[in-house]
């Protein structure tokens, strides 16, 4: 006969190194099975939207950066193309191309960095962690050669991007693309993918089924681990990926080991963009001439891109002002966390932090 | 058959589906979103989930528009089978925002509309647990309301103050004459 115990509550976070920055997730445990889980959020809360209603909206686009910091690219990408959508804008043929190039080359940096989180969250202690970062600084490499930044890049601007590529970036991409993360992808399939003790710890771990997963809206790989081959690349293509050809890999389980091997075959894909679009890549002028202050007409306008994450969204509310009016994120971390508490009661802790690593939150997505 | 390219429903397609079951529930439609009555809306967006042609099934997002003299819900739902998009706005009150809330319908609603409770303060009936996200719990007001953080004279601080429309201005004069010597 079981013992009966007092549930307790477990505090995981705000400071803790599962929970992928200052999130707090309160766990109320009876012996070792969660029963109840509540979410805290909100310590990195910066009123982004807010703030954004009195700057201009060049000046908004370095606010996109420090919403998903390890996907500044995707952020600046799904906000200038709301703005072009409201100001009827016409982007040139490179800057397109190059939007593609560095939007799939973040989605690779990103993509490295939940994998290592995720089996560091599993329990396998920094050495693949170290791995995936290595691969990560290679293309941050690229990024730091072509803007000067980083993490934060403030790349795309309204009407194209901000600098063409420099002489010396194709090789390097090139050589990239070509041999070393080919090479560092096959390593993580050896390592990670074929992994029987990975395979143990993550599968029928937080399963998302799909008729929640479309009634919760969720997107990204937690969509696609579901079962739901469902990509904004394809189905509603932006830039030029309508001219692309690439393969959305989609899971059957809606596990947390499906997600991570989506992740996986993402970046696989993400190279074969990258490949076809330098192939192609145009030349030509790589912004059109905007104004600095733009004042597109009144009205609204939404928008959305694959990030990382999930649909990246920004709805955009004009008065014909300098500043946006109002400016709404539709951010895919935050929405993807609302199926938290389906997915990890009746689990055990250990497994609910696979779970949250999962999901590939970040929490400057969450809050903004 | 889905779309190839996401398709954006006109409010008057959508209104007429709406009005097939629920003539009073549409307050107006044009090109690029409807208007639901709010004292219907729980049931037309029932409508919107289950109907065969809307096919609503996916909630994209939801926020609020503070629109100074009233405050607007804005929906955008999706359908995933039939790959098309539409939007829907539902007007409340300024002083008393309250709307139906749909989490009941859709799950994906009840962190959103947590914070549009938080940063815009509408209240949604029959939300399970409706409390602040964001911002803690004594925070004075509402920060998206634009009366929110006014300076005296109801002035506020930054752009607000630019004139909305300037002839002939282009932008340009904001840029620097020689690059890089900052002139």
């Amino acid at each position: 006969m079981p013992i009966k115990v007092e549930p307790v509550e477990v505090n995981i976070g705000p400071q803790h190194p599962s929970t992928h920055g200052v999130f707090r997730m309160v766990a109320k445990i009876d012996g070792e099975r969660i029963v109840d889980v509540k979410m805290v959020v909100g310590y990195l809360h910066r009123s982004m939207e807010k703030l954004a209603e009195e700057r201009t909206f060049t000046q908004n686009i370095p606010f996109t950066d420090r919403m998903d910091y390890l996907a500044a690219m995707s952020g600046n990408l799904g906000y200038c193309l709301s703005v072009e959508k409201l100001a009827n804008i016409e982007v040139p043929e490179r800057a397109q191309y190059l939007r593609v190039i560095f939007g799939e080359l973040q989605r690779v940096a990103s993509h490295c960095m939940a994998t290592g989180a995720f089996i560091n969250d599993c329990g396998a202690w920094q050495t693949p962690v170290m791995w995936c970062f290595r691969d990560r600084e290679r293309v941050l490499d690229l990024f730091e050669m072509t803007c000067g930044a980083r993490l934060t890049t403030n790349y795309m601007r309204i009407g194209g991007v901000a600098f063409d590529i420099p002489d010396e970036f194709l090789p390097a991409l090139e050589k990239l693309v070509n041999d070393e993360l080919p090479k560092a992808f096959e390593e993580y399939e050896e390592l990670i993918v074929g992994n029987e003790i990975i395979m143990m710890r993550a599968r029928d771990v937080g399963v998302v089924t799909p008729e929640l997963a479309i009634n919760a809206s969720l997107s990204g790989p937690m969509l696609r681990s579901a079962g739901i081959a469902w990509d904004i690349r394809k189905a509603d293509p932006y830039c030029v990926y309508d001219r692309m050809k690439f393969d959305i890999p989609v899971g059957y389980n809606g596990d947390a080991y499906d997600r991570m091997t989506i992740r996986i075959e993402e970046m696989k894909q993400s190279l074969r963009i990258i490949r076809q679009a330098v192939g192609d890549l145009p030349g030509g002028a790589h912004k059109t001439d905007v104004p600095l202050a733009i004042r597109p007409p009144a009205g609204e306008a939404y928008s959305r891109v694959e990030s990382p994450k999930g649909e990246l969204g920004f709805y955009v509310v004009s008065d014909g002002g300098p500043a946006p009016y109002r400016w709404h994120v539709r951010a895919p971390s935050l929405i993807n966390l609302s199926v938290l508490r389906e997915m990890t009661v009746g689990q055990t802790i250990a497994d609910a932090i696979v779970t949250l690593g999962s999901i590939d939150i970040n929490v400057g997505e969450v809050d903004r | 058959m889905p779309h190839p390219r996401t398709m954006l429903l006109s409010g008057e397609e959508v209104a007429d589906r709406i009005r097939r079951s629920l003539p009073e529930a549409v307050q107006s439609a044009n090109d690029a979103y409807v208007v639901l009555e709010p004292e219907r809306m729980y049931e037309a967006m029932r409508v919107i989930r289950d109907d065969e042609q809307l096919d609503g099934k996916f909630l994209t997002q939801l926020c609020s528009v503070d629109m100074v003299t009233r405050i607007d819900m804005v929906y955008h739902f999706a359908s995933l089978a039939q790959n098309h998009l539409f939007e829907v706005k539902v007007p409340c009150d300024h002083e008393h925002p309250v709307v139906a809330s749909i989490t009941p319908l859709w799950s994906g609603a009840w962190l959103q509309e947590r914070e549009v409770y938080d940063l815009m303060g509408v209240h949604f009936e029959g939300h399970p647990s409706l409390t602040r996200i964001f911002l803690w719990d004594s925070f004075p007001g509402h920060p998206l309301r634009k009366d929110f953080m006014s300076l005296p004279g109801g002035q506020k601080p930054g752009l607000s103050q630019f004139p909305k429309q300037v002839s002939g201005q282009t932008g340009q004069e904001f840029r620097p004459k020689n690059p890089g010597t900052g002139q």
